[in-house]
């Protein structure tokens, strides 16, 4: 199937497209706009301490995740050389949980991917041809009909569980609300002025589409992926505390929950670090997300 | 409305079909030889093949399809490979499970919602507003599972207030089987009563501020009744679709939920079988999730219709 995008920012559209700013000034003004409230500041810098931890794992990591030492089981947080304590193989619980979150990471933006790669096309064509929106509908609620944990059921049966298989089951399950997002604002942003005009010029469908409606309906796009993030962060931990998920000895934080319930009268606090790093990473895109938002739509600020 | 109502069960019907196709390739896609599986690898190629004729594994693809249909509509979804039970009765044990535990769990998570979200529009821009954004917030961050962990911890474990873990049969003793449900209950509906909570506060202070609302403040209408008559009935709307579109996510914090609070129902079901790779149950439950989730929304579709003349108006002109 051949997608009709074209990312490509020609100045010419300007004059049709008043909605569409120049990209780098309405950066600059958004960012201003996120950071003038309170949310928008915590929000953002928690995305960054996120990233951050995510990025340099290894730098922030004092051992390896998977490094045992059984002299050290179960040491309390605070104990020195092992700030966040050691778990019954005498893992350093730091270790594990930054590696941790750079898994929640990869997980969440590859999720993202598929389902901006997969949704956004897909709900420009449902929301620009009548005949296609049926056909697409029908797809978008058959998928929907597989719970992601179900998907992930399969696809574990069908190669074995993994990460990437968590990712994929992750993005499918977020396509059709991506469709239904996009396709909203393609029926919207068809029957703009700006569109119209394009349409008596003849341009292609393909540039309507491209050039036109999907640099409109960018904004909508990324603030579903703002929601999507968070949401493949937690299925992702919740996969993997199944055993569906990422495998060990690769790092997850859902793996250190589940180990750690296995001694949670004992050692507590190996259940309180990583549920307290997914809550973090799930808090900071949420509050960016709301504050984006905001920034985009600023009538969804009475709503929500 | 009768036109849009036999609209959705088309749709509904040709939603079901198309999940069984893919059910049905999925299967089919899964790695091994199932008659090697069942019999174990010291099979004769004799015994193989009588299994593979018994599984009708020797068809032509179209005809094991349409058998494939057949005894869906049969109700007949085969024997697990690992009890030797059949399938149908292993899920009209597990399935009541957690269809308590999401209905409880919708309940708690609609009452809990709407609650606070009407608490949130009613103190605009005071501490119990704020409370509420932050509590939306923070069901929407957590992950539900650790949050069981700890309420066991916490409720169950230190205060002793509910059981850690069990299941009492609803029907046959209501009072015990609910209050072992309450904890894996509140802790599954969590992230629902956020999103609730979320869209009711939305669509309250929308509909507070319309025109009609105003009038209806000025004819000399207490705000409570209008917040009953108009706003919560407006709220109700949503709340339908979007306790329809949680469903799946409802579906899959189930099992998870179940496998924390050790619940017989079908998430233990599923695991069970994904761990044993008990084919013919990972089909059925599958089937079976997917059937209910379609029937759910397609009542879910048929409710809103009523609730909201206007959507089968605009449904049925176009």
């Amino acid at each position: 199937m051949s997608t009709p995008i074209v990312t490509n920012t020609d100045k010419s559209t300007q004059g049709l497209a008043p909605e569409f700013h120049a990209s780098s000034n309405r950066a600059l003004w958004l960012l201003r706009s996120i950071l003038s409230t309170p949310m928008g500041i915590i929000g953002s810098v928690m995305v960054v301490i996120v990233l951050i931890i995510g990025i340099f794992a290894p730098l922030i990591a004092p051992y390896g995740f998977a490094q045992t030492n059984f002299e050290v089981p179960f040491q309390v947080p605070g104990t020195i050389g092992y700030v966040f304590g050691t778990d019954d193989l005498g893992r350093d619980i730091l270790s594990r949980l930054a590696f941790g979150v750079r898994a929640s990471l990869q997980v969440g933006l590859l999720a993202v991917a598929l389902a901006v790669v997969v949704g956004t096309p897909l709900g420009l064509l449902a929301g620009y041809f009548r005949g296609l929106d049926s056909v697409i509908s029908r797809l978008t609620d058959v998928t929907l009909a597989f719970p992601f944990l179900i998907i992930a059921v399969g696809l574990a049966a069908i190669s074995g569980p993994s990460l990437s298989n968590a990712a994929i089951a992750l993005g499918i399950s977020q396509v059709p609300t991506m469709i239904r997002v996009v396709r909203g604002e393609t029926m919207r942003l068809k029957s703009a002025d700006f569109v119209k005009a394009a349409i008596a010029t003849d341009a292609s469908k393909a540039r309507i589409l491209g050039m036109h409606i999907l640099p409109n309906a960018a904004s909508a796009v990324i603030v579903q992926a703002t929601v999507i993030l968070p949401t493949a962060v937690i299925g992702e931990s919740m996969l993997s505390f199944l055993g569906l998920g990422i495998q060990p000895p690769s790092p997850s934080l859902g793996i250190m929950l589940s180990d750690a319930q296995q001694y949670i009268f004992r050692a507590p606090s190996t259940a309180l670090f990583p549920g307290l790093a997914i809550l973090f990473i799930c808090l900071a895109f949420n509050l960016f997300g709301d504050a984006l938002r905001d920034a985009l739509d600023p009538n969804s600020k009475k709503g929500h | 409305m009768t036109r849009f109502v036999l609209t959705k069960i088309l749709h509904a019907i040709i939603t079901f079909v198309l999940s069984g196709i893919v059910i049905f390739f999925g299967v089919r896609l899964l790695p091994g030889d199932p008659a090697l599986a069942m019999a174990g690898e010291e099979a004769t190629p004799e015994r193989l093949d009588a299994i593979r004729a018994d599984l009708g594994l020797d068809q032509p693809l179209l005809v094991q399809f349409l058998k494939f249909l057949g005894s869906i509509v049969a109700g007949d979804l085969g024997d697990s490979t690992r009890t030797g039970l059949p399938v149908t009765s292993m899920i009209a044990t597990t399935l009541p499970v957690t269809l308590w535990l999401a209905l409880y769990a919708i309940v708690v998570a609609v009452v809990v919602g709407i609650a606070l979200g009407m608490l949130a529009e009613r103190y605009r821009g005071k501490w119990p507003e704020i409370g509420s954004n932050f509590i939306a917030l923070l069901g929407l961050s957590v992950p539900n599972f650790w949050l069981g962990l700890l309420a066991i911890l916490a409720l169950a474990v230190s205060l002793g207030w509910f059981p850690a873990s069990g299941y009492v049969d609803v029907l046959s003793d209501p009072i015990r089987g609910i209050y072992y449900l309450t904890l894996p209950a509140v802790i599954l509906g969590t992230s629902l009563a956020a999103v609730i909570t979320r869209q009711t506060r939305a669509s309250m202070i929308e509909t507070m501020g319309t025109d009609y609302v105003r009038m209806a403040r000025a004819k000399g209408l207490s705000r409570p009744r209008v917040l009953f008559r108009y706003g919560l009935r407006n709220s109700l709307i949503v709340l339908v679709t979007i306790v329809g579109l949680q469903l799946g996510g409802l579906i899959s914090g189930a099992v998870v939920t179940e496998r924390i609070f050790a619940l017989p129902g079908i998430g233990k079901l599923t695991l069970d079988a994904v761990f044993s790779r008990d084919y013919p149950v990972i089909q059925a439950v599958v089937l079976v999730i997917t059937a209910s989730y379609i029937l759910i929304n397609l009542a879910v579709d048929i409710l809103y219709s009523v609730i909201n003349p206007q959507i089968r108006v605009s449904e049925d002109a176009s």
